[in-house]
């Protein structure tokens, strides 16, 4: 081949190359979860659930799962059917309240977390009478709701989530007050080693 | 008749053919390379946001976990980004006045969402899937960096797709258990492959090599 014509090839393949260098195909007009849309008057493309309507599947009959009372309103005073009490559900609790109530209430619940300490209205402890002796359904019914300051964690905390945490609420509130001679030996020992004053 | 060159000529003639096919060769390379660099990847660059949100003070310094805000994580195809009511949870009484958090409480009164700029946005040709990654006991930070130390944040990986094949042909060794998934800055165990191994038998991990498995 003679050298001008090596050259134009060489010239061609390299304009087809960076014509290929276009965003076409990554920036299709597909919805992605969060994005703005032309389509919809408030450019959202995530769209709230109308007004007066239930989608299939959140109908949520079941108030006492949803709500943590029953329908006549009494706070639940146990857990609901649809979650069996178990080692996994509190490991599921602990974590959750890490992640949604230490924040505030902090790892032991005595309402010391750091967004307090930074200036917001210090909760009740978790060991006041009070909520030591609230029922079950009240956790529940607070974190669907909100209470006072606080917001409702419905729309970040799910249903089973809710109760896993409020059972390990409970469970908290149960070690705060343990009395050391129901310990077992292993558990004491490693009290004594922590140098913790019961 | 006299030469119309004279003998320099001959060095000038070598060089410059000795430039063409390093020049074509450097543009041929130039070309290939541009695909790897941030300009293109968009890794490392910091992005305007309408907000100056900083995950160091937030994640850092008062600790608050990723599924705080980003509730989906584990649950979707996309982590989610929180709607302003859950910045009000705190803000209502923290910081209430402050000017710079003013776009905040409009978007809280008026309903309108604040408009974030994605971070990591994958080509719309690539189906992932956020949740599937954090089951599989893939930390946060092994695909997202040290969110804790970023003040404005930025993406931490190419996110190209032999980045991604570079895990899905070897998983195992991304590993870590599921509880440490939103641990920032974990320390690994001394007996790390070992317990990768294991992790790999409990959470069923595959490596997934298929055209399929990302582009539909």
């Amino acid at each position: 081949m003679r050298p001008e014509r090596l050259f134009a090839c060489a010239l061609l393949a390299l304009g087809i190359a960076l014509a290929g260098c276009r965003q076409d195909m990554h920036d299709q007009p597909r919805l992605k979860p969060l994005r703005e849309s032309e389509f919809f008057r408030d450019g959202s493309g995530a769209r709230p659930i109308p007004a007066h309507t239930v989608a299939r599947g959140n109908l949520r009959a079941d108030t006492v799962f949803y709500t943590g009372k029953w329908a006549d309103g009494q706070l639940a005073d146990g857990l609901p059917p649809q979650v069996p009490f178990g080692r996994a559900l509190l490991e599921r609790g602990r974590d959750r309240y890490g992640v949604f109530c230490a924040p505030c209430h902090d790892s032991a619940g005595t309402a010391r977390g750091m967004v307090v300490r930074r200036g917001f209205k210090q909760p009740t402890s978790f060991h006041d009478p009070r909520l030591r002796e609230a029922r079950l359904g009240h956790f529940v019914d607070v974190m669907t709701n909100g209470f006072g300051a606080m917001s409702s964690y419905a729309s970040q905390i799910p249903p089973e989530d809710r109760w896993a945490i409020a059972a390990y609420v409970r469970a908290l509130q149960l070690a705060e007050h343990a009395p050391v001679a129901e310990l077992s030996a292993e558990d004491r020992e490693r009290l004594a080693a922590s140098g913790a004053n019961p | 008749m006299s030469q119309l060159f004279d003998r320099s000529s001959n060095a000038l003639a070598r060089t410059t053919m000795a430039l063409a096919v390093v020049l074509a060769a450097g543009g041929l390379g130039l070309v290939l390379s541009l695909g790897q660099t941030s300009w293109v990847t968009r890794q490392n660059l910091l992005i305007k946001q309408p907000i100056q949100f900083s995950h160091d003070h937030h994640v850092g310094q008062i600790g608050i976990s990723c599924g705080y805000c980003h509730t989906a994580y584990e649950r979707s195809s996309s982590a989610g980004i929180p709607p302003t009511a859950t910045c009000m949870n705190c803000h209502s009484q923290i910081w209430a006045q402050a000017p710079i958090l003013e776009p905040v409480r409009a978007s809280f009164r008026s309903g309108q969402p604040l408009e974030w700029v994605r971070v990591h946005d994958l080509p719309e040709f690539v189906y992932f899937d956020h949740s599937i990654h954090v089951a599989k006991g893939v930390g946060c930070e092994t695909c997202h960096g040290r969110i804790d130390e970023m003040a404005g944040v930025t993406q931490a990986a190419p996110l190209t797709m032999a980045w991604c094949l570079d895990c899905h042909r070897d998983p195992v060794r991304n590993l870590r258990p599921r509880s440490e998934v939103t641990t920032m800055g974990w320390k690994p165990p001394e007996n790390l492959a070992e317990l990768q191994q294991e992790l790999a038998r409990e959470y069923n991990v595959q490596s997934k090599m298929s055209c399929s498995t990302c582009h539909r």
